[in-house]
């Protein structure tokens, strides 16, 4: 059977969401791989710019589902539409980028529809095996390489950065209309806020100490706030440090806090969970410090130490102040 | 209320990881097993919302034998009660599997509400409380930063994480399913006496007969997402890693920003 590959977009404010774009590039390698076609599908309401913009991708097809009650995104409504497209459309695959709004409901989605799910890819193969999906397991220390058998269609979801936006293929495709009849939105929508009241702008910082849950106890905090001083940094923190309250919501970085790209990042007893990579690999340099050798933060670090931070930190800012002064 | 709540136990944070002979999975021996940490929040919105309510905290979960500490846990943290999956047959289940078997332990539980964590450490595909809502057939909330009961428990007002540091909120109807993020509150700590009532309350072990279902659509046999291996991802070289103690370590990285990267 070709492949029928379905890459459901994500926008806001007419345009598409970043990691979209990303899963448009996924969608058409997937195509390539299994032999078969990809066509984006969008819902919402007002959505023509969304739509004229997808046109301009090599794709089979842009299926738009456009309803006032997809003006708000809420699983009802968008599973509804969803679960009537697949049944009267059989795709083989549905591709997501692996945000907050669409793990919201893609598993529901699968499960409504009696296919399967792989949540957070970041690669595929076509080989002896199949198509086998790897994604990260354990916070990204290790990897899983997974295989699904049985009905169609298998709903994947897309890391972040596991598939870059520029690679995507420019062509020309058709719009098509679906029935929104099904849109019944499930959650009364209240309104949106701001996390945190008070804002930290760190992303107009040159240099960035990121301190993780290594620091082990908030009494040692004193330890990075001096290196920080000495080097002229802001200090920002891992998501773990600030749900045990070591540090105000606005110093966290990562998927659900700020993205920040200093000349200099210095990740202090972080692991490195995907979700804090993502708020961070646009740094120019990057420095690991962390016991664990196995840490996935090495893997995009351009320096690491591995040992006691308890140790290093301390001798890191006596070093910096004494290449300081002698300058 | 009557609140169900969902815990998975996985290995702790800081344990060392190694793979098993046979790649499929990790290696269990000698592990630490703790209460996933996004479950630890749900627990504890669970008893706060039992406590305003004169409610009760009913903990599920799904596992081999060294799930009954985990359980246990709860208990003396204050659920009332544990239903232990144990059957070999629950083993091996993709998330839709897994979440097929606990709604059939939930269902006819006259629950009002079911909290979950977000997303698991292990594995973390964050689907198994939305699956669990879909066989319910009852609306569901992921990422949930707030609960507020409402109506005398016929809907609720939640707080639901997004992006770019904003939250939405929103309400929905009850009963329902919230997965909860980690971060919203404070949990508390087992006291002496929680430890000591909790070897008196009950943990039932279900099997899939137990609950009207059939071997075949739980566990491995159910599912169709199959584990191939697990690895170490293979390391992009990125990291000049540099050795030597505090001092001298410091010393080397201090003279490469400076020197090299040119960041000091």
């Amino acid at each position: 059977m070709p492949g029928k590959i379905w890459i459901v977009v994500q926008h806001r404010d007419g345009k598409l969401h970043r990691m979209s774009r990303e899963a448009v590039v996924a969608g058409q390698k997937l195509a390539a791989a299994v032999g078969g076609t990809a066509q984006a599908v969008v819902l919402g309401h007002g959505v023509e710019p969304v739509v004229e913009a997808l046109t301009h991708y090599e794709l089979d097809a842009v299926l738009v589902a456009e309803a006032e009650a997809l003006v708000d995104y809420t699983p009802g409504a968008y599973i509804g539409v969803l679960a009537a497209a697949v049944a009267e459309r059989s795709p083989t695959h549905l591709v997501f980028g692996h945000s907050y709004q669409n793990v919201d409901y893609m598993a529901r989605l699968a499960q409504a529809v009696g296919g399967s799910l792989v949540s957070e890819v970041v690669g595929f193969e076509q080989g002896d095996e199949g198509l086998v999906w790897r994604r990260p397991i354990f916070g990204g220390k290790l990897q899983s390489r997974l295989r699904v058998s049985g009905p169609a269609p298998v709903v994947v979801s897309v890391q972040s950065g596991a598939f870059s936006a520029d690679e995507a293929v420019a062509g020309s495709a058709e719009r098509q209309s679906l029935d929104s009849a099904a849109a019944v939105p499930d959650r009364e929508i209240l309104g949106v806020e701001e996390v945190s009241g008070e804002h930290v702008d760190l992303t107009a910082a040159e240099i960035v100490v990121a301190v993780g849950r290594g620091l082990g106890d908030p009494q040692k905090m004193g330890i990075i706030e001096d290196l920080a001083a000495a080097l002229g940094a802001e200090i920002g923190a891992s998501r773990p440090v600030i749900d045990s309250g070591w540090l105000p919501r606005d110093r966290q970085i990562g998927s659900s806090g700020q993205t920040v790209a200093p000349k200099l990042y210095l990740a202090v007893g972080v692991s490195g969970a995907i979700q804090h990579l993502v708020g961070m690999k646009g740094a120019g340099t990057i420095v690991a410090i962390n016991k664990d050798a196995g840490a996935p933060i090495f893997a995009i670090a351009d320096y690491g130490i591995v040992g006691d931070l308890h140790e290093i930190v301390p001798a890191l800012t006596a070093a910096v102040r004494e290449a300081k002064a002698g300058s | 209320m009557k609140i169900a709540v969902c815990i998975k136990q996985v290995p702790d944070s800081e344990a060392r990881l190694r793979v098993a002979a046979d790649r499929r999975w990790i290696d269990e021996e000698d592990l630490r097993f703790v209460v996933n940490e996004s479950d630890e929040y749900a627990l504890e919105e669970a008893l706060q919302i039992a406590e305003h309510t004169d409610g009760e905290v009913v903990v599920f979960s799904l596992g081999p034998e060294r799930v009954r500490e985990a359980l246990r846990k709860c208990l003396a943290l204050g659920a009332s009660r544990a239903v232990h999956l144990a059957d070999e047959a629950f083993a091996g289940g993709d998330a839709i599997a897994t979440g097929r078997a606990l709604a059939a332990a939930i269902q006819n539980g006259g629950f009002d509400l079911v909290v979950t964590g977000s997303q698991s450490d292990d594995v973390g595909f964050g689907a198994t409380g939305s699956i669990l809502a879909g066989h319910l057939d009852w609306p569901h909330v992921w990422l949930v930063m707030g609960v507020e009961i409402e109506e005398g428990g016929a809907s609720a007002k939640v707080t639901r994480e997004m992006e770019s540091g904003m939250n939405e909120v929103i309400r929905l109807r009850l009963p329902a399913v919230l997965e909860i993020q980690a971060g919203l509150n404070k949990p508390r700590y087992a006291s002496l006496k929680g430890i000591m009532q909790a070897k008196r309350k009950e943990i039932a072990t279900v099997a899939p007969s137990d609950l009207g279902l059939d071997p075949s659509v739980v566990g491995a046999a159910g599912s169709r997402v199959e584990t191939l291996s697990v690895a170490f991802p293979e390391s992009s070289g990125g990291a000049e890693m540099i050795e030597g103690d505090a001092a001298t370590a410091a010393g080397v990285l201090v003279e490469r920003l400076r020197k090299e990267a040119r960041v000091l």
